[in-house]
């Protein structure tokens, strides 16, 4: 589903964000992606959602390589990825519920659906009781949860999440974890950024390690301490 | 909502649902977009009104202008029709000839009416018209000479024709001067037309004002609702969906702009049309001060809605197709 090959990306000449990495992640797949702030993790999700454009190598995301995408075609794979950020994003003039259906506005779903849809969504995230609220008046976890709604209403095949949990304690960190399994858990392929170790460790999933740019460790943190 | 079976020729209705229900819904967000954009001006209605008002007031301007212009030349057309062509004979010429002349006249194809004003009864209408009759006992004999007024042919009655007629007139034995009322019609004809092309440079650099103005509130527009238009971009709105309501605004704003503009037209000449028929009358003239038809009237605000959407869009162009989710 998300295959880098041999990704380079350099910001003008003499600061290179990531050098040469490589891996595959498959359908129905959950990833951590870790390392220092600075590392190249925002790098490597910018290049995802076609924000920013690798300097060499190949990103393909869903069979589409995105590295030579005609400016035009942007949105149309963004649709297909959903994005949760640790400052939410989220817009403050609209409701919950007006939030959530964005996405779903953008491709132009029928009214009718877009209610069901998103009162789905708002379900699986444990809001459904709030969507008529101002997303000021909810917790930093509720807002989160808004978030990942968000990015989940369009059923898009790639979750990205940049640091979800960030401003979370580890009760409400742990709870969005668990949704991010369980969308895993029916095919979406889900990469998410964090320094938070006791969390990654704690989840025992897939995590790739990048330093200064370079991919330096691909596996389950409890295997790689034994090793290390 | 209508789920009542709608019949339907040709009936191919599973694979057409979903390209109708696509266009449904693409319709549907243009009306969402179209209303919110008018919720969101009357948010602000004062700037909002503001901004109506710089547009009526630049828009209002030229179009008065024009409208001027075009009365006026309705006025020229109308004296342009009554046109006559006075020949004064020599002081000597007796009144045979005169008589004769006027006869070889009145068979030229030009000419449609000739009509002779004798010596004396020129002297009889001058005194009585003048107001001069004491002064004119004074004089020893007649000053005036014997004058034929002709009528032109409806055909000849352009600036051209005239001017060839009076110039087979001037060619006549006895024939002392040719006057015709044209002199001053050919200037107020060539005055209007500089200004008319004056007034369409003006209305041109102010079309381009509004354009400014528009794209300037625009702007504004785009960077109040800056989260909102990288958070679409991000879930993959396309460039279209995000300019939408840009667009709207700026078409809206076109309006109220162009019905300001009416407003203080139709004001304007309601305030001049008691003055303007006062000096009409006196100067005996059907002036009429013509308004902005109803036609008209709509071409302004189709033409102001069109300047505000072009506003919009130099503004989207400029500021909108380059902000992109990430470089905050």
């Amino acid at each position: 589903m998300i295959e880098f090959r041999q990704v380079t990306k350099r910001y003008g000449s003499d600061h290179t964000a990531l050098r040469q990495v490589n891996f595959t992640l498959n359908r129905g797949e959950l990833a951590f992606l870790t390392g220092h702030s600075g590392a190249g993790k925002s790098t490597l999700l910018k290049l995802l959602v076609v924000m920013e454009r690798p300097s060499a190598g190949e990103v393909w995301v869903g069979g589409q390589l995105l590295n030579s995408l005609p400016r035009r075609q942007i949105p149309y794979i963004r649709r297909h990825i959903g994005v949760v950020f640790q400052n939410h994003q989220l817009l403050f003039d609209r409701t919950v519920f007006d939030n959530v259906a964005m996405p779903l506005q953008v491709i132009g779903v029928a009214p009718g659906d877009i209610g069901r849809r998103v009162r789905a969504a708002l379900d699986k995230v444990g809001l459904l009781s709030k969507e008529k609220m101002n997303p000021l008046q909810l917790s930093g976890g509720e807002q989160q949860r808004v978030g990942i709604a968000r990015a989940v209403v369009n059923k898009p095949p790639v979750l990205l999440a940049d640091e979800p949990t960030g401003n979370l304690d580890p009760e409400l960190s742990a709870d969005i974890m668990n949704l991010f399994g369980r969308f895993s858990q029916v095919g979406v392929t889900v990469l998410i950024a964090s320094h938070d170790i006791t969390l990654i460790n704690d989840m025992n999933r897939r995590t790739l390690r990048l330093d200064q740019g370079q991919l330096v460790a691909d596996g389950r943190p409890r295997t790689e301490a034994n090793h290390g | 909502m209508a789920k009542a079976p709608v019949p339907r020729p040709g009936g191919a209705r599973q694979s057409a649902s979903p390209l109708k229900q696509v266009a449904g819904s693409y319709l549907d967000h243009h009306r969402t977009v179209a209303r919110d954009s008018i919720a969101r001006m009357w948010r602000n209605p004062v700037s909002s009104m503001m901004t109506w008002a710089v547009m009526g007031v630049a828009l209002a301007l030229p179009v008065a202008l024009l409208l001027l212009l075009a009365s006026l030349q309705n006025v020229s057309a109308g004296w342009e029709n009554g046109a006559r062509v006075t020949v004064y004979l020599g002081l000597e010429t007796p009144l045979p000839q005169a008589n004769a002349l006027a006869d070889q006249i009145d068979t030229d194809s030009r000419v449609a009416f000739v009509e002779l004003v004798d010596r004396e009864r020129a002297l009889a209408e001058f005194r009585v018209s003048s107001g001069l009759a004491d002064a004119l006992d004074f004089l020893q004999e007649n000053p005036l000479p014997h004058s034929l007024l002709i009528t032109p042919e409806a055909s000849y009655r352009s600036t051209d024709g005239v001017e060839a007629l009076v110039e087979y007139l001037q060619g006549l034995p006895a024939v002392e001067r040719v006057q015709v009322d044209l002199g001053w019609l050919q200037r107020l004809n060539a005055l209007a037309g500089l200004l008319t092309r004056a007034a369409l440079a003006l209305a041109i650099l102010l079309a381009v004002a509004v354009v400014l103005v528009i794209g300037n509130t625009v702007r504004l527009a785009i960077e109040s609702r800056r989260d909102e238009i990288l958070v679409a971009k991000l879930v993959g709105g396309t460039d279209a969906f995000v300019r939408r309501p840009f667009l709207y605004t700026g078409a809206w704003f076109g309006l109220g702009g162009g019905l300001v503009a009416w407003l203080l037209l139709l004001i304007t000449f309601w305030w001049l049309s008691a003055p303007v028929a006062r000096l009409a009358a006196l100067y005996h003239s059907d002036f009429v001060l013509s308004g902005l038809g109803f036609e008209n009237a709509i071409m302004l605000i189709f033409t102001a809605m069109t300047l505000g959407w072009l506003g919009a869009w130099v503004a989207v162009r400029r500021h909108l197709d380059d902000m992109e989710p990430g470089d905050h």
